[in-house]
């Protein structure tokens, strides 16, 4: 077992983390530890853009953008945090752009925007251009500039390294264990500060925009060590999928003027919501676009919708709309212009789909894409681990890992990178500064005993069990039951399934006895993290009786402010899920009913 | 429809030599390359090892050698390149276990190059401003994702693994030619060493590879034009 000694240990190399990285590195010693190489982090997916009101095009503030994040929270986001979010969003945006990000820009030079769900002009109700776009790779373009900027200050790398435990003492962080893929070697991190920025896990449902690597490993290791998860219940299902296969089509489609139609040709999206229609939030398209599909309106009678985004149907939807440029002419869009802004989006149709989105509408469907909740930490970044937001020294969260929370019960699009970018940023910040004042707490005894008990115990199993065909049950009992619509019954169903796979999962065996990039082992250690946060999910989704954001339950179809506007806390103990409560943070805003 | 796959193998831990491995599987058409490997991975050997993440061609993981020609398994259908495959890991680094290859060459040439931005001293209060034309210029080279499809399938990386590849020079192309940067010339000077740009003999295997459609072999002759009319003494 090797040893290593830095001040801050950073798990993961997305935006989060490597934002951590830059900030970090000025003040302390620091190492980023990822399992992929940074380059390949799931931040490189993300499409559409990135959320500042910079107002280049047209008038916006800072203001507009913390009330839209508030409404589209449904009021569970904590405001005091996303009023710092978006009022630095501007200032991080120009100092992406200082750092060579290569945004689209508009004629006169400044950086290009468009609209995106959510959106909006707070005195017309109409959708404004708010999201800061490199084409339809911006998260690509945040990743790379964010990775060159990395080797140009010389920050450490421990590449393809996978971080499987937190090491604790005296109530404070310590550092993490970690496993050398090439090598089969665990490694043993001491740190004083040790940020997680490991991303999502929506591989827990069958149909989903996430990576294979969308494990929910953060969240899992900080369980086991009796840190609580906050807000399960509220996961994201993006309204357009790539029916069947779940890659996405960003939002941005919809933002440069395509429309959802359903079977019988109509954009179904006017009679849900009549002021934005198609650019409503996530939760509201993702439920109506269920909804046409129940009552037989999906295209032929099956699953899947129409998004078209050909030149003269936007056109002809943009006229009814008397939808203008910024400078006031009609809107009015070519093959060419939709071609320029969404090559990736079009390349991926013309492989995976054969379809030419100019001239042919895409199928799609909800796809489960990001989780709301996770490891639960206060605006500065720091894990907090009760009811009473008691905070955990030198543990910290940032990215899609953790829930600060700005994104409540639904999150805006654009407002993922933002928020990685500004906490990322805090977290790197605070934890350099953490470390300047603290000591290291000595290392438990015998550090990497927890998680070998666990591999030993993989690699014990009886072998009558085949992990695969568990992950296969929970991803579609998953997806069924806890996905966009869900009931008591079905919940309850998924909840003893989930434990009836928990068991079956102790018969499952690691075939690979070898050392060297050991690929399956890790497979299925990441398994066990999806069918630990597949309980707590579940869990939390049954106990919460009312709809809100992306938890809709046909049998609770209202929000209930009086008894849930707060927050689940869930803690896994001897394998039993325990839930707790707290309260949501409200600056100035009352929660109202939402219309879009 | 079925499948029949024939896999390098080779577990250095164990095995002496390289061999290959045949597996049969049931297959829509539609498929990718990749869900053959992951179904062979769950269902018929866990010990297979190969990289992945996305699924669909952003991540720059899994550049393979299918049938002879780098691809991404996850961005080829088996429409594409039929029922009967050879899958092998890329060429020119060294194997690991079975599809990985030693990334550390190909990411030590990538970082040789300046591959960030370098700014002026002084920086506008908000973004510096660029045309839409401008910043069309690289816009191509800034698709990049780091996969090695190029560089691994260049008979002059082949030939001498000093030559920083492809990649590389794409990744310097998208810097030289932003208007915003201003270490252009130091980039030059590294690319017109021995090992830079002209060991490309436009063999044009780089283009073919490239699953982001980069113009690899027009940004490398784009470089070595910069390199020719540029003053670097
Ligand atoms: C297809 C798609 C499109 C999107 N589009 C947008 C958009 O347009 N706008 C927007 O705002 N948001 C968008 N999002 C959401 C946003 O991209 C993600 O939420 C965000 O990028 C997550 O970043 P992160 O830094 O938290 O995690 P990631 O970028 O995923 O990084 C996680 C890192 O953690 C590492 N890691 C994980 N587990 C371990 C472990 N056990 N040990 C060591 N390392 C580990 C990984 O290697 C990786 O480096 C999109 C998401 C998807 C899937
Ligand atoms: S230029 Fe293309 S083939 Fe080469 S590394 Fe970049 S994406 Fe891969
Ligand atoms: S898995 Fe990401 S490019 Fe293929």
């Amino acid at each position: 077992m090797k040893h290593h000694q830095y001040e801050v240990v950073i798990v993961g190399g997305g935006g989060a983390g490597l934002m951590a990285a830059l900030y970090a590195s000025k003040g302390a010693s620091t190492a980023v530890i990822s399992k992929l190489y940074p380059t390949r982090s799931h931040t490189g997916a993300a499409q559409g853009g990135v959320g500042a009101a910079l107002g280049n095009a047209e008038e916006d503030n800072a203001e507009w953008h913390t009330y839209d994040t508030v409404k589209g929270s449904d009021y569970l986001g904590d405001q005091d945090s996303i009023e710092f979010m978006c009022k630095a969003a501007p200032e991080v945006v120009y100092e992406l752009e200082h750092m060579g990000l290569p945004f689209s820009r508009n004629e006169d030079g400044t950086i290009a925007q468009r609209p995106f769900g959510g959106h909006t002009n707070n005195n017309t109700g109409k959708p404004v251009t708010r999201a800061c776009y490199a084409a339809d790779r911006t998260g690509h373009m945040i990743l790379q500039t964010l990775y060159q900027q990395c080797i140009k200050n010389k920050v450490n790398f421990y590449d393809e390294y996978h971080v499987v435990d937190l090491l604790m003492s005296n109530g404070a962080a310590a550092g993490v264990v970690a496993l050398e893929l090439a090598t089969g070697e665990l490694h043993v991190f001491h740190a004083k500060a040790v940020i997680f920025a490991t991303g999502g896990h929506g591989r827990v449902w069958e149909i989903t925009s996430n990576a294979y690597a969308y494990t929910g490993d953060g969240v899992a290791i900080t369980l086991r060590r009796g840190i609580p998860a906050e807000d399960m219940e509220f996961f994201q299902f993006h309204p357009t999928g790539i029916y069947r296969m779940g890659i996405l089509i960003t939002e941005g489609v919809r933002g440069e003027g395509g429309v959802l139609l359903n079977g019988d040709g109509e954009r179904f999206m006017e009679r849900y919501a009549p002021t934005v229609k198609d650019l409503a939030s996530r939760d509201v398209v993702s439920r109506a676009m269920y909804l046409e599909m129940k009552a037989g309106r999906g295209i032929n009678g099956k699953r899947y919708l129409y998004l078209d985004v050909t030149p003269d149907l936007v056109n002809h939807y943009a006229t009814l709309d008397g939808r203008t440029r910024p400078d006031g002419r009609p809107y009015v869009t070519s093959a060419e212009e939709i071609l320029g802004k969404l090559p990736d989006i079009i390349d991926f149709c013309h492989t995976y789909l054969g379809v030419d989105p100019v001239t042919q509408p895409m199928p799609v469907q909800p796809t489960a894409h990001y989780a709301m909740g996770g490891i639960p930490t206060n605006m500065r970044t720091e894990v907090v681990i009760d009811a009473k937001n008691k905070v955990l020294p030198g543990v910290y969260a940032a990215g899609e890992v953790a829930c600060v929370s700005v994104h409540g019960a639904n999150r805006l699009g654009t407002n993922s990178l933002l928020d990685l970018v500004v906490f990322g940023r805090e977290a790197g910040v605070r934890a350099a500064e953490f470390a300047q004042g603290a000591d290291f707490q000595p290392l438990p005894e015998n550090p990497a005993d927890f998680v070998r008990a666990q591999f030993d115990a993989l690699r014990n199993g009886s072998g009558s069990e085949k992990a695969a065909d568990i992950a296969k049950e929970m991803k579609e009992i998953m997806f069924d039951h806890v996905g966009v619509f869900r009931v008591e019954e079905g919940m309850q169903q998924a909840v003893e399934k989930i434990r009836e796979l928990q068991e079956r999962f102790k018969n499952v065996r690691v075939a690979d006895e070898g050392k060297l990039y050991n690929t399956e082992l890790l497979n299925i250690w990441e398994l066990s993290n999806l069918l630990d946060l597949a309980e707590v999910t579940a869990v939390s989704a049954l106990a919460r009786k009312e709809s809100r954001g992306a938890h809709a339950r046909d049998d609770y179809p209202d929000r209930d402010d009086r008894k849930w506007l707060k927050h689940t806390l869930a803690w896994l103990e001897d394998g039993k899920v325990k839930l707790g409560y707290k309260p949501v943070v409200k600056t100035k805003y009352e929660p109202k009913k939402r219309v879009y | 429809m079925q499948v029949k796959l024939t896999i390098f193998r080779y577990d250095p831990e164990n095995d002496k030599k390289p061999h290959f491995d045949k597996f049969t599987v049931e297959a829509e058409p539609t498929d990718r390359v990749l869900d053959l490997l992951e179904y062979i991975k769950d269902y018929k050997d866990g010990t297979l090892a190969y990289r992945r993440s996305c699924a669909h061609g952003v991540c720059g993981s899994d550049a393979m050698r299918i049938n002879g020609v780098n691809r991404l398994a996850c961005k080829v259908l088996v429409q594409d390149v039929g029922t009967t495959l050879k899958v092998e890991p890329i060429l020119g680094l060294p194997v690991q276990r079975d599809l990985i290859v030693d990334m550390e060459p190909f990411f030590d040439h990538y970082k040789s190059v300046i591959p960030y931005f370098v700014g002026s001293e002084e920086m506008p209060q908000k973004e510096q401003l660029q045309s839409p034309e401008d910043r069309e210029r690289f816009d191509d080279t800034t698709k990049c994702i780091l996969c090695g499809a190029c560089t691994t399938s260049c008979p002059s990386f082949w030939a001498n693994g000093n030559y920083v590849g492809p990649a590389a020079i794409v990744n310097a192309h998208r810097f030289i030619f932003d208007s915003r940067d201003q270490a252009v010339v130091e980039r030059l000077k590294i690319l017109n060493d021995q090992f830079g740009v002209y060991r490309c003999h436009t063999i044009f295997n780089c283009t073919d590879a490239c699953p982001r459609e980069i113009q690899v072999t027009q940004a490398v002759g784009e470089v070595k034009k910069a390199i020719a009319t540029a003053r670097l003494d």
